[in-house]
């Protein structure tokens, strides 16, 4: 077994043996199953998002004793928005890297997307927080309750990026990487662009749509 | 051991190894773009933003609504098709998440029909 340490992949030979590369993309499709999966999991979750978006826009005018739009802070919203945006170009430089085998150049922007999600999350606690203190709690009324399930949703789904981006480094600083894992990074990346484009279509019409 | 020495000594299976890996690579930059292309892909992510909130504070009478949502779209699709890759990937790929997102949009109507017209 040689040092894997040395070197930011290791050989698949280091790790699995010669075998275990072959069968990357042998599949009916001419895709990696995982990576088929992945895009069959992120088409899922549009269903998901799709019901609560509707839900939203259905129960939105239900906001007794509270109008959205006195609470809604735009400026820091637009902020927010622009730095999840702004995670999506680190993450497609850290695919970009990976595919280049610099692994080093990788997990420089593994953890500048990992910290631009840390901020839009800090956002997130923030904006709940001023509402809150505003009079919008969960149970406060229908327009809460759709408000904080999609956005929280969105939450959560940034902060489980925000662990496979911390998990990806950990593994990477720690040598447990081939190169068969450009492949993983570019799996890993379509789930964050996909919370992206999900927060794309929030602000849209959460936010800016009167 | 380097990928080199790996070669020399395991020939046969090794050499298929890598030209596997190499086709493996190619396949992967035919449809990803070099570092400055995607920055200026961010840049006009960011512009097109800036142009959603400036229609916030500026709408243009009746045409906010229709502008924020086409925005809205080119944005999802400049996403979608060149940091996701779904442009010069392959069609099954598309398909799956197009897929998905039709039913999204159907869910919608379906919900909206259903509680706002019966």
């Amino acid at each position: 077994m040689a040092d894997v340490t040395a070197r930011p992949y290791a050989t698949p030979e280091d790790l699995e043996g010669p075998e275990e590369h072959h069968d990357a993309h042998d599949t009916a499709t001419g895709v990696s199953n995982n990576k088929l999966a992945m895009w069959a999991f992120l088409g899922s979750d549009c269903l998901l998002f799709g019901a609560l978006i509707s839900t939203y826009l259905l129960l939105r005018r239900k906001s007794d004793g509270v109008d959205p739009e006195e609470l809604f802070d735009i400026p820091f919203t637009s902020v927010s928005a622009f730095v999840l945006l702004m995670s999506s170009l680190t993450m497609v430089l850290a695919v970009s890297a990976a595919n280049r085998r610099d692994g080093q150049r990788m997990r420089y922007w593994l953890m500048a997307t990992a910290l631009l999600g840390s901020i839009f999350i800090a956002g997130q606690v923030y904006e709940f927080t001023a509402f809150y203190n505003e009079g919008l709690g969960y149970t406060t009324n229908i327009f809460g309750s759709a408000f904080y399930t999609l956005t929280g949703f969105h939450g959560v789904h940034v902060s489980v990026g925000i662990v496979m981006l911390v998990s990806l480094f950990a593994m990477s600083a720690t040598g447990r990487f081939n190169e068969d894992n450009a492949e993983t990074v570019e799996i890993v990346g379509l789930y964050w662009h996909f919370v992206d484009v999900v927060w794309i279509v929030i602000f849209t019409i959460v936010y800016l749509i009167p | 051991m380097s990928s080199t020495e790996t070669t020399e000594t395991n020939d046969g299976h090794d050499a298929h190894h890598d030209d596997h890996h190499d086709d493996h690579h190619d396949d992967h930059a035919g449809n990803h773009l070099s570092d400055w292309e995607y920055i200026k892909i961010g840049i006009w992510l960011a512009i097109l933003t800036a142009i959603e909130v400036a229609l916030f504070y500026f709408p243009p009478g009746g045409a906010e609504v229709p502008a924020l949502l086409i925005l809205m779209v080119v944005k999802f699709a400049i996403v979608a098709a060149y940091f996701m890759h779904l442009k010069g990937d392959k069609p099954v790929l598309t398909q799956v998440f197009v897929g998905g997102l039709l039913l999204a949009v159907a869910v919608y109507f379906a919900v909206f029909f259903a509680f706002e017209l019966f």
